[in-house]
């Protein structure tokens, strides 16, 4: 019954929003090619293992309730809570990894396997996503469910945010010791508000200020993306043999008369999408309740 | 990782191409009747909001929720399709990147976001808002999901005919954007493929609705999906018809040698005829045995009896002159029979509809039990055809990945091994297996389990349904998938 709640409060936007990841993919084919070829066939049991967790995912809303049995409903928890971990996990890793650097050759190739993607720097990476993204989720139950669900919400974050703090400021010193980030000063002072808003997050999560903390947590995400990409800045993927050789970009983008099509493209379009997912977020505004359930 | 390539077993190349032919195939399972399938729901809530009569309003979620479930499965089996040009075909994306992804991304932009959007905004919002702006957005979905099939067959005809580039930095690039999205393969391709999507949903609603009314189950949705199932179908399939034989003709100039393929049609004739049984001699480069009708080959390909039509041999030939050494012929037997399967069941659709019009017509439909009886089985067939259609477009440009600039063989990732893409390719297989399988298991299950009520689909519970995913969800979705799955599996 709990479940449910908490699944029908993204029932109805998961799919649009996956759709977003569907767009970035084809954005990144289109505007940076090589950075696509490379990062995909680089990082290609990884990906894999991504798109098993998110096709369970997907599948999961379809499949969860078709069948009465408790068991049934149990097991497919069960899945989804291990897919979504699989994500979570993985994309810190991922990202982590193009900042710290992976074995990419001359050509642009990566020459290394699935194991070199894993050290305790993106380690660090994967459970610092996993803990932030854990505490967004709860502090989004806080705003969209009602009854003791929001309690339950509020208990899970609490302990969360401490947890998502301490690993931000680990990853923080790490990437200190780890990479160049903190060469680049508009890199640094992201990742300085970044965990800024991460304290400000822990604090109105223990004076449970439902809508503030959520917005503050989605701020920590966002600092915390920029500084990566503001690090990389040129570069999007960096080369563990030579500097020369990692990917910038320049040398993995698609040709000027493309980016042009592909920039006016956006430029119209995001705007309109936009507008009406909003609009979407607002016809399903009201609180998930117990009501809104039949059993 | 450099000594293991190629080693295990097969080829990363052969592995690659299996993996993309076995997740294609799949995910094309979905595609093509959620195509048709939203125009048809769309349709239903028209006339519900038109006419103000409910029953139409039991048709539309009815049909609605088979639609979610197929384009839920359709969304995530279409995230590996984007994924895979970059772990598989990564020298394919550096070389294509610069014309394939841009598609890609309008796809995604222009079509899919309304798509989702608007589908969860329809499912979710029945009493959220008025009712001509919910019928609005499952026009919506309707629409963008055609257009989002016009993008994709966009950048899929690129690698048939391509058009609006320059060869540059070892690279294909974009110069005519305008080139790219008028290029004249689309123009036959979109409407063959779309058209298609609307025959398979329209096979897919005659054949449940054809079984209900068999069994006295649901008789007045069964009735009302009927009619609408059968103009719709007809319309559909003489277009799928006409729409392919001009393709042909098209493809005859443009890709000749897949056409000369897929017809087993060895040596260069004048008023060649058009083989309708041949095995295909493979080594010695000839049929060892034919039935033909003379001339018909040349009439179908350019119209006249007289033409020349080139056969596979000389095209070789003409391929080694231009391109240089290699072999370009693509497995003959398998095209050809590949070609004769989409095509006789294209027929056969036709034939169908044709028949049910005339019973509907006549109103013989619900006394002709032997006929609503056989109509649940043909729901397999505009399937096949769409896979075998697929698969004649695909495996007969090979050698090549893009016509003419690009071979497949160059297109692989150079950093992925055997191991990797046997770890993929068993792991999709078993997954999607799995998938396929878990649903079988639910729907027989349920079937034996569910006691039919006729509340299900009297009014009052209908509107009770406010929770899409609730038991009553459960009983209306399993009984119609079993079909689909019991015709599938």
């Amino acid at each position: 019954m709990d479940r449910r709640m908490v699944i029908n409060t993204i029932g109805p936007v998961w799919d649009g929003n996956e759709v977003w990841l569907i767009t970035a993919g084809g954005a990144m084919f289109a505007a940076f090619p090589n950075w696509y070829a490379t990062l995909f066939s680089g990082f290609y049991l990884a990906l894999a293992l991504i798109l098993g967790a998110l096709i369970l995912r997907g599948v999961f809303f379809e499949f969860r309730s078709v069948y009465p049995s408790g068991r049934w409903r149990t097991n497919w928890d069960r899945v989804m809570f291990g897919a979504c971990l699989i994500n979570a996990v993985l994309w810190g890793v991922a990202v982590t990894n193009l900042l710290r650097g992976v074995p990419i050759n001359e050509k642009m190739q990566y020459v290394g396997t699935f194991f070199d993607l894993l050290s305790p720097y993106t380690l660090v990476g994967g459970l610092t996503t996993l803990c932030v993204f854990t505490l967004h989720g709860a502090l989004y139950l806080t705003m969209r469910t009602s009854g003791e669900l929001v309690d339950r919400a509020w208990n899970i974050a609490k302990p969360v945010s401490i947890a998502a703090l301490i690993v931000l400021v680990v990853l923080a010193i790490m990437t200190y010791l780890e990479t160049d980030l903190f060469t680049s000063v508009a890199a640094t002072v992201a990742l300085f508000f970044s965990a800024a808003a991460m304290m400000v997050t822990v604090l109105f999560t223990y004076l449970k200020a439902k809508g503030k903390a959520f917005a503050t947590s989605g701020l920590t995400i966002v600092f915390l993306v920029s500084a990566v990409f503001l690090g990389l800045f040129p570069r999007v993927m960096v080369s563990s043999l030579n500097p020369a050789w990692s990917l910038t970009i320049y040398n993995a983008s698609s040709s000027a008369y493309t980016l042009k099509i592909m920039t006016i493209v956006a430029l119209t379009l995001v705007p309109i999408v936009l507008a009406y997912q909003i609009w979407s977020y607002w016809v399903f505004r009201k609180r998930v309740t117990a009501k809104d359930v039949y059993y | 990782m450099g000594t293991c390539r190629g080693e295990f077993f097969l080829g990363e190349l052969i592995l690659s191409r299996l993996q993309f032919g076995v997740t294609t195939s799949y995910h094309f399972l979905f595609v093509p009747l959620t195509l048709g399938l939203s125009i048809l729901v769309a349709i239903m809530e028209t006339l519900y909001v038109k006419s103000g009569n409910t029953i139409y309003k039991q048709m539309t979620k009815f049909w609605g929720t088979l639609f979610l479930i197929n384009f839920a499965m359709g969304v995530v089996t279409g995230i590996v399709q984007e994924f895979q040009f970059g772990m598989n075909w990564s020298e394919y994306s550096r070389f294509m990147g610069d014309i394939f992804g841009a598609p890609l991304a309008i796809e995604a932009l222009l079509a899919f976001f309304i798509e989702s959007t608007f589908l969860g905004l329809w499912f979710f919002g029945w009493d959220k808002m008025p009712k001509k702006l919910h019928c609005l957005c499952i026009w919506l979905v309707a629409i963008a999901a055609n257009v989002s099939a016009l993008w994709i067959l966009i950048a899929n005809s690129f690698m048939q005919e391509p058009v609006g580039y320059t060869l540059r930095n070892g690279r294909v690039e974009m110069v005519d954007f305008l080139a790219v999205i008028t290029n004249k393969h689309v123009f036959f391709q979109f409407p063959h493929t779309v058209l298609s999507g609307f025959t398979t949903a329209a096979m897919f609603v005659l054949g449940i609705s054809a079984y209900y009314l068999a069994k006295g189950k649901y008789a007045e949705i069964a009735r009302r999906s009927i009619k609408i199932a059968l103009i719709f179908g007809t319309i559909s399939i003489i277009g799928v018809i006409g729409v392919g034989h001009f393709q042909g003709m098209h493809v005859s100039v443009t890709q000749p040698m897949k056409m000369a393929a897929a017809e087993a049609h060895w040596h260069t004739e004048q008023s060649a005829g058009l083989n309708l049984f041949a095995i295909a001699d493979n080594d010695k480069k000839t049929n060892t045995f034919e039935i033909r009708i003379p001339g018909l080959l040349s009439f179908m390909s350019f119209g006249t009896f007289n033409a020349e039509v080139k056969g596979i041999n000389d095209l070789q030939k003409d391929y080694v002159a231009k391109y240089g050494e290699g072999n370009y012929i693509p497995p003959v037997t398998s095209l050809f029979w590949a070609f004769r399967i989409m095509v006789g069941l294209g027929f056969l659709l036709a034939l169908i509809f044709l028949l049910g019009d005339y019973l509907y017509k006549t109103k013989k439909l619900e006394n002709t039990t032997w006929f609503l009886k056989l109509l649940p089985w043909m729901i397999p067939l505009p399937y096949i055809a769409n896979i075998t259609g697929w698969y004649l477009t695909e495996t007969g440009r090979q050698p090549w990945i893009v016509y003419g600039l690009q071979k497949t063989a160059a297109g692989l990732s150079t950093n992925i091994t055997s191991a990797y893409v046997w770890t993929t390719l068993i792991g999709a297989t078993l997954l999607y297996g799995i998938l396929a399988v878990i649903d079988f298991v639910i729907m027989k299950k349920r079937l034996k389990t569910v006691r039919w009520r006729k509340e299900i689909i009297v009014p009052p519970m209908m509107e009770r349904r406010r929770d899409p995913y609730g038991p009553e969800y459960s009983m209306v979705y399993p009984d119609c998938c079993s079909f689909y799955w019991v015709l599938l599996s």
